[in-house]
């Protein structure tokens, strides 16, 4: 967990701590904050996650940071509005490379400055982002009918 | 140091060439989209998804109990780790106390587990590279494993064995011989992939000094497991944070040296498994020697129903083939409102663009052989 003090002196009140050591951003700061936990030795990006919280078409996401140096960790969180478009960390840690794409994939969330931005785990002519959670499964997927009645797969 | 072909010698036009999605070779269904320049590799897009089927999502509709079968089929060759990873997340959100026994049985599952997913990822490397009767050699020995699985969970590839507060049953009563009995009768055997593959010129001379992965790339990009490993950085949960009870077991972790060639090429990667399946026999060893015995029920841990308070947890896992993660948000519903597995082989498929452009066509093969990828967890 990184230094608190340190955290408050440099981004005063425009961050807050959550209960369990994590740290919530507004995605204006972002940029400033990633660069920030490079300078702190946190050079392991282990995961992000990208969350629905299905309320005003807010959503989430999650950076689990490790330092390898100082064998501590750092969740991050960034919650927004859907409209809103995050920086990329793809710059600093190469792990978010495919990880964004994967938060762009399923949940559609918008990244600037990405170096490759599409879909990495549907088609390319995918429409929408499943794992929203008012995503409504498609009557058809290229001309073919998407299967409705499933009893018989039980 | 060995050096990489200067392309500028070459001045051929670059072609676009398309290995996959069914090519034996990409261990699953990957595509590769390779640039080449002739022989020579300028550049390489994986490119997934063909085996996606929506595990988080599922998730999302499934109780916490019934995620479990669904784990088990993300990482097909390392299914027991998968369970554990993830019934290790749950306890973490519930905040449940495992007896010793149940500890003692994961970690002696675990490791089998660990053995029987090393002797696939080094034969089929073998197979990779040109030799095949090192891969029948180490499926010989792997159906031993798998006979000790079915025996305990009915099942030889998927068990569903591992759950969130304990195991599916206790040890069936000869669990413990056989395991002993397999173990005297596999150390003997290591010797034989030693003699075949490890010291053998040819095989040196394909995978020593290709693919070399320095530790501030591997780190930078998530790599983790033998493959981080391998590039001289210890770097193991079961030693770094002990989960479960790894604390009480002497073992090493073995790291990349460079013998053949540099620190961090395909043969330290192969040469880590290979010393990692000694140190799981070492482990199991202590654990069969020392598990106790329970008084009681084995399943007075696992809750009746699986309702975790409102809140969020990271955890992580050392699986096979590297740094499993599983990130869940509860809402206090039996149901996870979000889960996300962080996949180890998808963050370690991510850094073959970087090491292998500038090798040969034939050196990728051995590229992505030496990183031991498992398409159903990276496409999850």
């Amino acid at each position: 967990m990184i230094n608190k003090e340190s955290v408050t002196k440099k981004f005063g009140d425009s961050i807050t701590f959550l209960e369990n050591d994590s740290i919530l951003v507004s995605p204006d700061l972002w940029k400033e904050f990633s660069n920030f936990l490079e300078k702190n030795n946190f050079d392991y990006l282990m995961c992000i996650t990208s969350y629905d919280l299905e309320n005003d078409n807010m959503l989430g996401l999650a950076y689990n940071f490790y330092s390898t140096k100082l064998k501590k960790y750092q969740e991050v969180r960034l919650e927004f509005n859907s409209d809103v478009e995050i920086e990329s960390v793809a710059n600093i840690w190469k792990t978010a490379d495919w990880h964004e794409r994967e938060a762009y994939d399923l949940m559609g969330i918008k990244f600037v400055n990405h170096p490759d931005m599409k879909r990495i785990l549907l088609p390319e002519d995918w429409e929408g982002h499943p794992l929203r959670k008012d995503y409504k499964e498609p009557d058809f997927y290229n001309g073919m009918p998407v299967p409705k009645d499933k009893s018989y797969w039980e | 140091m060995f050096k990489v072909i200067d392309k500028s010698i070459i001045g051929a036009d670059e072609m676009i060439l398309n290995m996959g999605p069914q090519h034996p070779s990409t261990h699953g269904v990957l595509r590769l989209k390779i640039v080449t320049d002739g022989e020579i590799v300028s550049h390489i897009e994986p490119i997934i998804g063909y085996l996606h089927r929506c595990f988080e999502k599922h998730c999302e509709n499934l109780s916490y109990e019934q995620i479990v079968p669904f784990t088990d089929r993300c990482d097909y060759l390392a299914s027991m780790h998968m369970g554990h990873a993830y019934s290790l997340a749950v306890e973490k959100l519930l905040d449940v106390k495992i007896p010793e026994r149940v500890e003692y049985i994961r970690v002696i599952v675990s490791e089998l587990q660990r053995i029987s997913s090393h002797l696939i990822a080094v034969g089929v490397f073998g197979l990779d590279v040109g030799a095949i009767t090192p891969f029948t050699w180490t499926l010989r020995d792997r159906e031993r494993i798998l006979d000790l699985f079915e025996q305990l969970s009915g099942a030889r590839l998927l068990y569903n064995y591992i759950c969130p507060g304990g195991v599916m049953h206790d040890l069936p009563p000869n669990f413990i011989s056989r395991t002993e009995d397999f173990l005297n009768y596999f150390e003997p055997k290591m010797v034989e992939v030693n003699d075949l593959l490890t010291t053998n010129k040819i095989f040196i001379e394909r995978t020593a000094d290709v693919g070399i992965l320095p530790i501030d790339v591997g780190l930078n990009y998530g790599v983790s497991g033998p493959s981080l490993r391998a590039s001289g950085v210890a770097n193991d949960l079961r030693k770094d944070e002990p989960y479960s009870i790894y604390d009480k077991f002497d073992f090493d972790v073995p790291v990349g040296k460079g013998d053949m060639g540099t620190v961090g090429d395909c043969w330290d990667r192969y040469w880590v498994r290979v010393k990692e399946i000694e140190e799981s026999i070492k482990i199991l060893r202590q654990a069969i020697k020392s598990i106790p015995k329970h008084d009681g029920d084995i399943h007075e841990s696992r809750p009746k129903k699986i309702r975790p308070m409102k809140g969020e947890v990271y955890s992580r896992y050392e699986s096979a083939r590297g740094d499993v993660g599983f990130y869940i948000r509860s809402d206090g519903k039996n149901v996870p409102t979000r889960l996300k597995m962080r996949s180890p082989a998808y963050c370690n498929l991510s850094i073959l663009n970087e090491i292998s452009s500038g090798w040969m066509m034939s050196d990728v093969i051995t590229i992505l052989g030496s990183l031991d990828i498992v398409l159903g967890e990276i496409d999850r």
